[in-house]
């Protein structure tokens, strides 16, 4: 008995220990990772994580940054980005624009094409832009606005014209592109190379699944798909047929798909990644100062055109006196926000549009200083005094900031909440809410602060001046300014762009200064680490990733 | 046997209207649609989407569309993830999980009852005592802090495997490390305690004083009587495991149906939701079909017949 006992410990042993075994016995390469050349991928492979999965790889559908880092890579518009934010020719070789600045002119280059061999040609982009305008394409495209510069497009999409060929853009021949504006657009340009802009191949009418699968989807970027696995992977491949193709030396591009911010930052250490953080993923803030200390030299942080802030209802009590709003975003230190909790190297907010974002000549926020305001707490118990004897409170009413559930919002928040409790005497209480929820509740202003976030769409100051118009979508505030309004519509019309910036420089004073609707707090930056084999590899002005160019050294 | 099948199939299909009814309604409470975001798309926009997924109809009418719909078999398609459909979304995402999983529970029933065995036959010795405070640590230990010290034990630390992805069997392990701590343990305690229990029954006395080899009576008396509860537990936790833990696919990047699941409920994709529920509930009440099933086999003195009436 005791003998077979035995003999049944040891069949035990021996299986726990085989399994061990197993695992130690293969796949030692990727030891010692953080120093030198060791675990350097072996071709010109570049790996990144996506911290979600794309919703969809058609750039009409498109918009999220996920989505789109793919589809810069397998797509190209008219022109492309240039690492300094100018254009660069992509699939026109030059452009004319007229005087008033309402027509523009293409002429497409003859050596473009798709992925199949196809000749990429003026048809295709016709095609693709109507397509977008379609009121009947399903789904519709959430986009479909960034096509409203062109002269009838709103009508089109909207109904009111039932003719296509009423709408701004012909294809005079198969190389050249003419395009009709609505308005002076000075930075209409700079939209094609924006992924609604993108062309598409004509075979994907009638098939709505064509951009799930990488035999039907055909682009005309640097890259193509080659695999897809559901929730788990997506690879790209060197288009061939690319007309560029020199220039492009990555062979291969593979994406992960997880969402998780340790994994994400653990496989980079492991050297299972080249590139971590955004604008696809994350560094988890609470090991930033690790990350700092251990690869601080793989560290990149570079300022971003997205501002975070706080948005005030201006139709609940206390919010809806000017005074208190005012008091309430003087009384906050943002650069121990910054400098303590976000740690990024963001910097605090003063505006609305962040650095970044072109203005007349230089920046917009070196042409218009941000100085609507500063932290100033004498002034901010001043205002809110004022405020309240304006509105006959003895006491403050309890205030509740609601941010959706992440960490970074809750550390801020609670911050938040303490200067303005320390400071100001308020009472204040934080809660945070599910995404949908929170969205729900910001929309339907059921709440008093909440926290926000605006990006860049495009590289103009309207790109954060519009949505605060009355009747904006994006408009969380209720707020309802008949002379925001008449300014926006004016920098809208005018072909001065001097005028222009001007006019949106009165509306963003209007909406910060004299009104407070929102508490800017920073403008926002992209952490991201680089294994220091990638090289040619670009961040730009919104924080989007150009890795087309990047090759492994 | 054939009536009580086609009463429990009939339960099953009571059971499956009821719980697809529920998430229904349930889920069209949830503030929220599926193109939220951020940045929403203009009014205009967003009504004619709302038009394309039927989403401006009455709750009550877009439940019995669907209703017909998936009758006809037709679950939709996904309203986040462009051109997708829910029944591809299921197939693809389910393999991952049901693989993974399917390995967890043999790695966690044969370990499980050999540990538990063990620990029974060297009754309060030391292999005993250690088993049993490996259970209890397996049992207490989180799966999602147990997979995060794996990945960095054993992957960043020892370099024997990739922190994350799903591609060769290499990347099998540390899932299922992770996955089958918290069964091996469970199941470990219960066949020890179930064998130290057959162990003292009269009828072990009788096969040993027979003079029954310790093979014999091990495998026909004491394995057979005493693995008895764990197949009841298996069962569900067969269900639990394979239906995808969103915790671990997260953290090892698997592209499984439990992250799927999570997934499509922030996104409020409501044709996803249906579609991953239905498919769970069915799992489910299979689960528990099948083991009631095995039960009747292993022991006789269960009658299903008799059951149903009782």
């Amino acid at each position: 008995m005791r003998k077979h006992k035995k003999l049944l410990l040891l069949m035990t042993l021996i299986l726990a220990f085989s399994s061990v075994l197993a695992a130690c016995g293969a796949n030692n390469n990727n030891e010692s990772a953080n120093n030198g050349d060791a675990g350097k991928p072996k071709d010109q492979v570049f790996r990144m994580n996506l911290a979600s999965e794309p919703p969809t790889l058609d750039p009409g559908l498109s918009q999220d940054n996920t989505s789109n880092t793919i589809i810069n890579a397998v797509f190209e518009g008219l022109v492309r980005k240039g690492e300094d934010g100018t254009e660069l020719p992509g699939v026109a070789e030059s452009w004319d624009i007229s005087e008033d600045g309402l027509k523009y002119v293409f002429h497409l280059r003859q050596d473009a094409k798709w992925s199949n061999g196809d000749p990429v040609t003026a048809n295709d982009f016709e095609y693709a832009w109507k397509r977008v305008l379609d009121p009947n394409l399903t789904p519709a495209s959430p986009y479909t606005y960034q096509l409203y510069y062109i002269k009838n497009a709103e009508a089109y999409n909207g109904g009111d014209i039932k003719d296509a060929s009423e709408v701004g853009v012909k294809a005079t021949d198969d190389y050249t592109l003419e395009v009709t504006l609505e308005n002076p657009t000075p930075y209409f340009l700079s939209l094609m190379s924006f992924q609604t802009y993108f062309p598409v191949h004509s075979s994907i009418e009638g098939n709505p699944q064509w951009a799930t699968k990488p035999d039907t989807l055909i682009g005309n970027g640097p890259f193509k798909v080659s695999q897809m696995v559901k929730g788990q992977k997506i690879e790209l491949v060197k288009n061939d047929q690319y007309w560029d193709t020199e220039s492009i030396k990555l062979e291969k591009v593979e994406m992960s798909i997880v969402n998780s911010a340790a994994t994400e930052l653990a496989s980079y250490r492991n050297n299972e990644l080249d590139y971590a953080g955004h604008p696809t993923g994350n560094i988890p803030t609470d090991q930033l100062n690790a990350v700092k200390n251990e690869l601080g030299d793989q560290l990149e942080i570079k300022g971003i055109a997205t501002t975070y802030y706080y948005v005030f209802n201006t139709t609940e009590e206390p919010f809806n006196n000017v005074n208190i709003r005012k008091a309430f975003s003087m009384a906050i230190d943002r650069n121990a926000i910054v400098e303590k909790i976000t740690q990024g190297g963001q910097l605090p907010a003063f505006g609305f549009v962040p650095p970044g974002i072109k203005g007349e000549n230089d920046e917009y926020r070196n042409e218009v200083s941000d100085a609507y305001f500063e932290d100033n707490l004498e002034e901010a118990k001043k205002l809110l005094e004022q405020g309240m004897s304006e509105e006959g409170y003895t006491t403050l009413p309890e205030v509740t900031i609601i941010h959706n559930s992440d960490d970074n919002h809750k550390r801020i928040a609670l911050a938040i909440a303490d200067m303005w409790k320390n400071n100001l005497g308020a009472n204040v209480k934080v809660q945070n809410q599910e995404w949908g929820v929170f969205l729900k509740n910001r929309d339907d202003l059921n709440y008093q602060v909440a926290r926000s976030g605006w990006g860049a769409d495009y590289n103009d100051p309207m790109s954060f001046i519009d949505m605060w118009v009355s009747n904006s979508g994006n408009n969380d505030a209720g707020f309802n300014n008949e002379e925001y309004d008449q300014l926006v519509r004016g920098a809208y019309t005018t072909n001065d762009n001097a005028e222009r910036m001007e006019l949106m420089a009165q509306a963003e004073k209007i909406l910060v200064e004299e009104n407070q609707v929102i508490m800017p707090i920073y403008y926002y930056s992209s952490v991201s680490l680089i294994k220091p084999w990638v090289k040619n590899l670009h961040i730009d002005y919104k924080g989007d990733i150009d890795f087309t160019r990047a090759y492994i050294e | 046997m054939l009536r009580y099948v086609a009463s429990k199939f009939f339960y099953m299909l009571v059971s499956l209207f009821i719980l697809i009814s529920a998430t229904f309604f349930l889920m069209k409470a949830i503030p929220g649609d599926p193109f939220m975001g951020e940045k929403k798309p203009s009014p205009e926009i967003l009504a004619r989407l709302m038009e394309q997924y039927d989403l401006d109809k009455p709750v009550f009418q877009q439940y019995t569309k669907y209703l017909s719909n998936i009758i006809q078999g037709d679950f939709g398609l996904s309203m986040k993830h462009q051109g997708q459909y829910v029944t591809d979304i299921i197939v693809e995402t389910f393999g991952p999980s049901l693989r993974l999983g399917l390995i967890a529970i043999i790695v966690s029933v044969v370990i499980g009852v050999l540990l538990g065995m063990l620990a029974a036959l060297y009754h309060r010795k030391l292999i005993d005592n250690v088993a049993m405070v490996l259970s209890v640590l397996g049992i207490a230990v989180p799966s999602f802090v147990l997979a995060s010290l794996l990945q960095y034990v054993l992957a960043e630390k020892a370099g024997l495997f990739n922190v994350m992805g799903f591609n060769g069997p290499l990347d099998y392990v540390l899932p299922v490390m992770a996955l089958s701590a918290q069964p091996i343990a469970f199941i470990a305690r219960l066949t020890r305690s179930n064998m130290l229990e057959v162990l003292h029954s009269d009828y072990i006395k009788t096969a040993k004083a027979k003079g029954l080899s310790w093979f014999a009576i091990m495998f026909r008396h004491v394995i057979r009587n005493g693995i008895m509860p764990v197949i009841t537990y298996v069962g569900p936790m067969t269900a639990n495991i394979i239906t995808g833990s969103v915790v671990i696919e997260q953290i090892f990047g698997i592209g499984g149906i439990g992250k799927q699941f999570v997934e499509s409920i922030t996104n409020r994709d409501y044709t996803v939701i249906m579609g991953i529920t239905i498919f769970y509930g069915i799992l489910l009440m299979l689960a528990r079909f099948i083991t009631d099933i095995a039960y009747m086999f292993v022991d006789p003195r269960i009658k299903l017949t008799s059951r149903k009436e009782g």
